[in-house]
């Protein structure tokens, strides 16, 4: 039976604490959607009460609309799949009058993911999205190409990924998370600079770039020719990466890569991940995060567990 | 209102050798198909294939619906496995379905290229009043699925193949063609479904016979709920989500 937020009786005993902290927030579990996968939360209230989730995070904002990458934007691969949706996004501004009404209803934290082409727009959207009422934090995503420097990706080189984390870090009070990417070569180096200029928390992976070749046109089975790889297939990448993070940063990590089933989950946060994202799962199936919620419950009491926190980072090497 | 549940498979026949009819009934009660409506379906519980797959409704039927399919990959060689007995998760129905009050609804013609059949028997099942006819185009004699379940509803297929083994040699659009020219008249409501390059001959074709025309879209699809963005099409406003605000478009808003 549950009793307020993420805490579990069994008679009038405590038996399992959900919540985590996420810098200056709790949540009341660590469930959460990974971004791009959870549209704005309105499509999934139809299977399931979204209020149960730790948290809801939206599809990746600017400041503007963009409409994307023209199609095919989406191939299956081995346990996984290939998408260049290219952040298509309805904006910022459309999302807080349009959209964010109706998260405010629910009973869950409001994460929104957002980008930049240029540190002014990160700056911009962040600001705007500050001032709005019932957003509970900001995830940056940093996987994205910046236009005044031809088109390299904000989260792979440590000096600009600095430069707009510190500035986005000036223009909100909000808890700041900032979501790596993975296609670097040290990404524990990559946590310690966003940790340093300011985030709160860390989030990842981000997709893989990847590619796709159809054999009997020779064509590349996306429109954009590459695409980010998500599913089963990156899980032991990111589980690693989560680990390598949780060794080198003291603010918290959130994990995410594959999570389809509870074990997944629980696996990430053995490595060290504070919270965990459920993404291409949301796909298998609408029900996916509640099955992971529902699963941790049932491993923490199978396995006499009380706590998140008992849990976290308990991986026993050597 | 769509749902996420489990379905026992009542029937998975073989029509063709590559060519199945599946009849699904619901475990929990779900809410009436309407016709260019689909179904995400698991076709099995390993997480590979991982998505589910999207297949149009076929036909209603006492108890459940039918999905006609055409096996073309791993998940339609799995599905085409499955026994009567086995349950499948599903997700829907989806999408907006056909519009079936359309202006000039008295002359309704119905175009099917292929596997584009499949949703039409469920639009006929829910016009036969309106007496329509039908144009239906194959590769190939042996791929003309559902004739007599059209004759039963009284439609006489109008058919054409590629290598003339059945009806006219050619494409569904030539009889098309010819069948308006000799009727003298281009007030006809136009539903259809089938190949991309069918459809967007089609939809040039109906430009200029100024002809009303609903058109069935596919694209490959990762949530099918409007989610993942990833079944867009280039529409006059944008894109737009096949899924969602189709899988049926007017033919005057895509941009081929
Ligand atoms: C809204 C909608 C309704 C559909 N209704 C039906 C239906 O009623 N009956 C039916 O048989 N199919 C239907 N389809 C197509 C069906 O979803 C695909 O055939 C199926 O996903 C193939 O899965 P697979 O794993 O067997 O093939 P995969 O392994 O995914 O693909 C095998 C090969 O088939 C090709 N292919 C895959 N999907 C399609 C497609 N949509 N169109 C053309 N080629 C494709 C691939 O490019 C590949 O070369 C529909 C699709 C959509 C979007
Ligand atoms: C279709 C799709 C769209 C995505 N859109 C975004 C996005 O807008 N912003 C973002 O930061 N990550 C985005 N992601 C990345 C996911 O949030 C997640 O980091 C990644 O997919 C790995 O998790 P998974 O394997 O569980 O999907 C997207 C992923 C997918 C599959
Ligand atoms: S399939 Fe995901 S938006 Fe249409």
């Amino acid at each position: 039976m549950q009793r307020g937020a993420g805490l579990f009786f069994k008679g009038d005993n405590l038996v399992i604490d959900l919540s985590v902290s996420i810098g200056k927030i709790k949540l009341k579990n660590p469930v959460m959607t990974a971004s791009g996968t959870f549209g704005y939360g309105d499509e999934f209230a139809e299977y399931f009460d979204i209020g149960r989730l730790g948290a809801v995070v939206v599809k990746g904002l600017s400041l503007k609309p963009k409409q994307g990458n023209p199609p095919p934007r989406i191939v299956e691969t081995p346990a996984g799949m290939l998408n260049s949706i290219g952040l298509q996004n309805i904006g910022a501004e459309k999302f807080i009058n349009e959209k964010l009404p109706f998260l405010r209803k629910h009973d869950t934290t409001v994460v929104v993911n957002f980008f930049g082409d240029t540190i002014e727009e990160y700056v911009e959207a962040a600001e705007i999205l500050s001032s709005a009422d019932g957003i509970h934090a900001l995830e940056m995503n940093i996987s994205c190409p910046n236009k005044e420097e031809g088109w390299s990706i904000f989260g792979t080189d440590p000096k600009v990924t600095a430069k707009v984390v510190n500035a986005v870090r000036k223009s909100t009070s909000l808890n700041l998370i900032v979501k790596l990417s993975p296609n670097v070569t040290d990404i524990a180096q990559m946590a310690k600079v966003a940790e340093d200029a300011g985030a709160d928390a860390v989030s990842l992976i981000n997709t893989i770039t990847g590619m796709a070749v159809d054999i009997k046109t020779r064509r590349p089975r996306l429109a954009n020719i590459k695409g980010g790889l998500s599913g089963p297939a990156i899980r032991p990448v990111a589980v690693r990466m989560v680990w390598e993070c949780y060794n080198a940063v003291k603010i918290p990590v959130i994990g995410m890569g594959g999570i389809v089933t509870a074990d997944d989950a629980v696996e990430f946060i053995i490595a060290g991940a504070s919270a965990i994202a459920v993404g291409t799962g949301n796909f298998v199936t609408p029900l996916a995060s509640m099955n992971v919620l529902e699963g941790i419950e049932k491993y923490m009491s199978d396995e006499g567990i009380n706590s998140i926190d008992e849990l976290r980072g308990s991986l026993i090497c050597g | 209102m769509s749902e996420i549940f489990r379905a026992k498979i009542k029937e998975n026949r073989p029509l063709t050798n590559h060519h199945y009819l599946l009849t699904l009934h619901p475990l929990i009660n779900i809410a009436l198909p309407n016709p260019g409506q689909f179904f995400m379906l698991s076709v099995d519980e390993s997480l590979d294939p991982l998505l589910k797959r999207p297949f149009s409704v076929h036909r209603t039927v006492e108890g459940g619906f039918q999905i006609l399919y055409r096996v073309v990959g791993k998940a339609t060689k799995i599905l085409s496995a499955k026994s009567p007995g086995d349950e499948i998760e599903a997700l829907g129905p989806l999408g907006n379905g056909f519009p079936l009050n359309i202006s000039n609804s008295e002359n309704v013609i119905l175009t099917a290229g292929g596997m584009g059949i499949a949703p039409m028997l469920a639009l006929a099942d829910k016009i036969a009043g309106l007496k329509p006819l039908l144009f239906y185009g194959a590769r190939t004699a042996g791929e003309l699925l559902c004739l007599d379940d059209f004759r039963d509803s009284g439609i006489e297929p109008i058919i054409s193949t590629d290598d003339g083994t059945c009806g006219r040699k050619g494409s569904v659009i030539d009889s098309l063609e010819s069948y308006i020219s000799s009727a003298g008249s281009n007030n006809f409501g136009l539903y259809a479904c089938g190949p991309k390059p069918m459809l967007s001959s089609l939809s040039k074709f109906c430009a200029k016979h100024e002809i009303t025309a609903y058109m069935a879209l596919e694209e490959s699809m990762a949530c099918g709920i409007g989610t993942c963005l990833g079944c867009v099409v280039k529409t006059n406003e944008g894109y737009k989500r096949v899924c969602k605000e189709g899988p049926v478009f007017s033919s005057r808003e895509i941009i081929w």
